[in-house]
C-alpha cells in the first residue's frame, strides 16, 4: 500500500499539497499540512503523485509500505 | 541502584562484583526477559532497541542530559553510582558491538570525571557537553549535535540505530537504562525482576523533594507518602513537563510508569492554580521548541496564549479543543505531543477552576494571590 508522508522540518506550509489533494490533505491555520493517515486509496493514487510532485519543498512523500 | 554515598570504583566492585563478559546474543537476550523499557520518558523497549543496531562499529551514546525541570533521578545516579553507568554503557557496546561511545550532559559532573580517571574501558567513553535546551538531548538531537554541532532534531526517519552519527548505526540510551543494563548482566533477568527498583523524582507539595527508589510497581500513593507529600494538594503531575495531570484521588492506585513520559511525580503546590502552573510550563515548553516544525513553532505558543486567555476569563476551551489534537505526532520528535498532553489533562483535571476563570475571571487561587 502507499502513504503519504511529510517532512515536517522541511515542510514550509507552501499548501499546494492541500491543493491538488483535498480529499487527503487539509491545512491548520498556520497553513501546514494534516494529512488523513492510511493508505492512499488506488482512485487517487495519481493526484497523491501529482501532489508530491507539487511540494516545492519536497516535504510530501508518497511511499511505499506493506 | 542509589547507595546513600557515592560509590567510587573499589565500593562500586565491592556491591555490585565485577562485570561478567556475556556476548552480544545472551545479553540481549537477558535485557529483553528483563523488561527493560528506555528510561529517558519514551519507554520504549530496550531489547528491541538493542536488536535494531546493526553489529559492528556501532557507536553508544549515552543521554544523561535530564532536561526535564521535574526530573533529577539521571544526575543522582551519575553522582552516586557513575560506575553503573559506565558499566551499562560497557554492556550496551558489547551487545552492539559498538567501538566508540559517548556520555553527554549538559553541564560538568565531577563524579562522571573522577569515575572514569579510575577505570580502564574495552571501549573508550568520550564525554560531551550539549548545549542546555529543552529538546536538544532529544535522539535524534543528540546524534545531530554529535556530527554537526547542530542540536536540533532530525525526524523520525531514518533511525539512528540505522543510521547514526557518521551514517554508523548508532544506540542512543538514557544513563538509567544503561545502569539496568549493568545490573542484569551480573545478576540475570529472574533475579533482577524480583528485585528490581524504580527511580522517580518527587517534587511540589512535599516535605522531602527529591529522588526516591522504591520496589517497581509502588502506587503513587505511596511514592507520595514517603516524600512526605501533602494530604490536601488536589492534582499529580506524572512524567514531568511533558506528562498528564491526574486528580490524586484517582492517580493514588496507580503504579508509576503506567503513565507516559519521565518518572517523575509533582504534586501541586499549594496555594496554586493548576491551569496556571500548566500555561507557566506551556510557556516554556513553547520558548524551548527547536523551531523547525510548524505546528510546535506556532501550535505551542498558540495553546499558551489560549491558557492565558482562559486564566483571565476569556473562553478559549473551543479553541483549545480545536488546537490540541491537531498538533500531536506532527512534529519531527515528540516535543509538542508531551505539550499537548500537559494541556488536554490540565483541562480535564481543573475543569471547574477553569469555570471559575470564566465566570470570575480568575480562581479562589489567583484571586487570593492578586
Amino acid at each position: 500500500m502507499n502513504r503519504l508522508t511529510v517532512d515536517p522540518i522541511a515542510c514550509r506550509a507552501h499548501g499546494l499539497c492541500a491543493d491538488v489533494l483535498p480529499e487527503l490533505i487539509t491545512v491548520d491555520e498556520w497553513g501546514y499540512p494534516i494529512i488523513r493517515g492510511g493508505a492512499v486509496p488506488a482512485s487517487l493514487l495519481a493526484e497523491a503523485r501529482r501532489a508530491a510532485a507539487a511540494c516545492p519543498a519536497l516535504a510530501l512523500r508518497l511511499r511505499k509500505s506493506d | 541502584m542509589l547507595p546513600l554515598h557515592r560509590n567510587n570504583l573499589a565500593a562500586h566492585v565491592s556491591v555490585h562484583g565485577g562485570l561478567p563478559a556475556l556476548d552480544r546474543d545472551a545479553l540481549i537476550h537477558e535485557i529483553d526477559a528483563a523488561g527493560i523499557r528506555g528510561r529517558g520518558g519514551a519507554g520504549f523497549p530496550a531489547a528491541a532497541k538493542l536488536r535494531s543496531v546493526a553489529p559492528g562499529r556501532s557507536i553508544v551514546v549515552a543521554n544523561g542530559c535530564e532536561s526535564d525541570p521535574f526530573s533529577s533521578k539521571d544526575r543522582a545516579l551519575l553522582e552516586l553510582a557513575p560506575h553503573l553507568v559506565l558499566d551499562g554503557i560497557q554492556v550496551a557496546a558489547r551487545a552492539v558491538g559498538a567501538t566508540e561511545a559517548f556520555l553527554c550532559l549538559h553541564e560538568e559532573n565531577r563524579s562522571v570525571l573522577a569515575a572514569l580517571a579510575e577505570r580502564r574501558d574495552a571501549v573508550p567513553v568520550k564525554l560531551v557537553a550539549v548545549p542546555p535546551r529543552y529538546v536538544a538531548s532529544e535522539e535524534t538531537a543528540l546524534v545531530h549535535f554529535l556530527g554537526t554541532g547542530d542540536a536540533r532534531p532530525t525526524g523520525k526517519f531514518p533511525r539512528p540505530t540505522e543510521r547514526g552519527l557518521r551514517g554508523r548505526p548508532t544506540l542512543v540510551q538514557n544513563v538509567e537504562t544503561l545502569a539496568r543494563f549493568a545490573m542484569v548482566a551480573r545478576i540475570g533477568a529472574d533475579r533482577y525482576r524480583s528485585v528490581h527498583t524504580d527511580l522517580v523524582t518527587v517534587t511540589g507539595a512535599v516535605a522531602r523533594p527529591g529522588v526516591l527508589e522504591v520496589p517497581a510497581d509502588t502506587p503513587v500513593s505511596a511514592i507520595l507518602a514517603r516524600a512526605g507529600g501533602s494530604v490536601t494538594a488536589q492534582a499529580v503531575l506524572i512524567g514531568g513537563y511533558g506528562g498528564t495531570w491526574m486528580p490524586r484521588s484517582l492517580a493514588d492506585p496507580v503504579p508509576l510508569g503506567r503513565e507516559p513520559g519521565l518518572s517523575s511525580l509533582h504534586l501541586l503546590p499549594e496555594p496554586n492554580c493548576g491551569l496556571e502552573l500548566t500555561r507557566n510550563i506551556l510557556l516554556r515548553l513553547a520558548a524551548e521548541s527547536a523551531r523547525q516544525c510548524g505546528p510546535c513553532m506556532f501550535g505551542l505558543p498558540a495553546v499558551a496564549a489560549d491558557f492565558t486567555d482562559l486564566l483571565v476569563g476569556r473562553d478559549a476551551t473551543g479553541r483549545l479543543a480545536r488546537r490540541l489534537p491537531l498538533l500531536s505526532g506532527r512534529g519531527a520528535c515528540a516535543h509538542p505531543d508531551g505539550a499537548v498532553r500537559l494541556a488536554a489533562s490540565a483541562l480535564r483535571v481543573f475543569a471547574s477552576d477553569a469555570q471559575a476563570h470564566l465566570a470570575a475571571g480568575s480562581c479562589r487561587i489567583t484571586a487570593g494571590a492578586a
